[in-house]
């Protein structure tokens, strides 16, 4: 029994002016008080256990959390990194997806560069001639004529001047195409960007594959005037919108369907606060189990080695990086029309 | 002796004349200019095959110029017209398919009116 009960009992029970029934209720009341005194002693002991099992728990559950803590850090580190490396692997996919449209586009522009070069080179060589001739006709007094080669030579001039700057455009654009987007919008002529695109993927599809041959038609909205664009990528856009036509029609071409004119159409236009840009081609249109997935990275229905897959999902990224969308419309055995809607700020 | 010129540069016609403004003074030459392969053979028909040398341009939208040489020689019997292609893209690929169509010569831009005019001259002599 407790103690301090222990000493009131032995007060009690030298008490004098208690009765023994009296003093027996009171020893039955103290039992009572010790059996809960005994009971509250044990379960605080028990407490104390469990709070110490807890506590080693809790310990380990810390430690184990720890582990998972850095595990979890560690795995984050290697997502990272393998993030970074998908990201230079994707830009070097980038890059490489631009160089192999580059190399469709290399016949088409050693056509657009010597054409413009025969005439540098031809009219600076007659009007060499002509200022000698000019010079014989001053000689013999006959100023008519040397007026008439003097007029000549400086339309010479022009036109050399004219077909220099056509070659200077060709090489720019294509310098630009190789070179990684810069991602500066620029003041741009559309139609021209789009004319000039048209004309090398034409010319150099012509130049690899001499059956070729395809209508070509454009629709330009000449009030458009300049707009802010990143030229090289919406550029990229259209060349691989304009390469796909010429692949579907001349598909169509060779699977030998009568009557059949291979024909590409592009448009611009203006609506509203948008310009709207479209391709289109009088090919077979796109299977709808296929249409789900032409915007899909590395999706593509050309024979292994022709196409990266690449071209129209670098295309739909860079149409969304400017605020637009890239649609299609399509029709089995009548075609498909490409859509890309930019809204533009303009002056 | 008359020449038809098949190009799709418009400037082609202006550089010609120029180039051959002697000849053509002293009656050697006659010029005459398409700018497509469906104009050249209209031409052609019309005139009754009155050009002895055709020079065509390869690359132009439409009718290419190995389309129109083809054209030219299964057509024009006797004689044929003598046909040679002027291309910008000089390839073997060109080179091999125009002389099976049966091209005379073939050159390439930027062209050499030097030579050119030799070749004129070796062929009105023969």
């Amino acid at each position: 029994m407790e103690q301090n009960l222990q000493n009131i009992i032995e007060i009690l029970q030298n008490h004098s002016g208690l009765s023994d029934d009296e003093k027996a209720k009171l020893m039955a009341y103290l039992k009572e008080a010790d059996k809960k005194i005994t009971i509250v002693e044990f379960k605080l002991d028990r407490t104390e256990k469990v709070k110490r099992t807890t506590a080693i728990l809790l310990e380990e559950t810390i430690e184990e959390l720890e582990q998972k803590r850095k595990a979890i850090e560690e795995t984050n580190a290697a997502l990272k990194k393998s993030l970074e490396e998908l990201k230079a692997a994707q830009a070097q996919l980038i890059q490489s997806e631009k160089m192999a449209s580059l190399g469709e586009l290399t016949a088409g522009i050693a056509h657009e560069i010597q054409n413009p070069l025969n005439f540098v080179n031809n009219f600076s060589e007659v009007s060499y001639e002509m200022i000698d001739e000019m010079w014989e006709e001053i000689e013999k007094e006959d100023l008519e004529e040397a007026k008439a080669l003097a007029n000549d030579i400086k339309s010479n001039l022009e036109k050399i001047l004219h077909h220099g700057k056509r070659a200077d455009t060709i090489v720019k654009g294509m310098l630009q195409h190789s070179r990684s987007s810069a991602g500066v919008k620029e003041p741009t002529d559309i139609n021209a960007l789009a004319d000039e695109y048209l004309r090398l993927a034409y010319h150099g599809l012509r130049a690899k594959d001499k059956s070729f041959n395809a209508e070509l038609k454009t629709d330009f909205d000449n009030s458009i005037g300049i707009i802010h664009i990143i030229p090289q990528d919406i550029g990229r856009v259209i060349l691989n919108l304009i390469t796909n036509a010429f692949y579907v029609v001349d598909e169509k071409k060779n699977s030998g369907i009568e009557n059949y004119e291979p024909t590409v159409s592009v448009s611009t236009k203006k609506e509203g606060n948008k310009i709207i840009i479209t391709v289109k081609d009088n090919g077979n249109g796109i299977p709808q189990k296929v249409l789900d997935k032409i915007f899909q990275p590395f999706f593509t229905t050309k024979p292994t080695g022709q196409g990266t897959g690449l071209g129209l999902s670098l295309s739909y990224d860079i149409v969304k990086a400017h605020g637009g969308e890239l649609k299609v419309e399509t029709e089995q055995g009548k075609g498909s029309v490409f859509v890309i809607q930019i809204p533009i700020k303009f002056n | 002796m008359r020449i038809l010129i098949v190009d799709d540069e418009k400037d082609i016609q202006t550089l010609f004349e120029q180039r051959f403004r002697k000849e053509i003074k002293n009656n050697e030459l006659e010029l005459a200019f398409a700018y497509s392969g469906e104009e050249a053979l209209k031409y052609l028909d019309e005139k009754e095959q009155n050009a002895i040398l055709i020079l065509s341009d390869i690359n132009m939208p439409g009718m290419s110029g190995l389309d129109l040489l083809s054209n030219i020689k299964q057509k024009y019997h006797r004689p044929p017209p003598l046909v040679m292609m002027i291309t910008a893209y000089g390839d073997e690929e060109n080179y091999n398919t125009a002389m099976k169509l049966g091209a005379d010569d073939f050159l390439t831009k930027p062209l050499d009116f030097n030579q050119l005019k030799e070749k004129i001259k070796n062929i009105s002599h023969d």
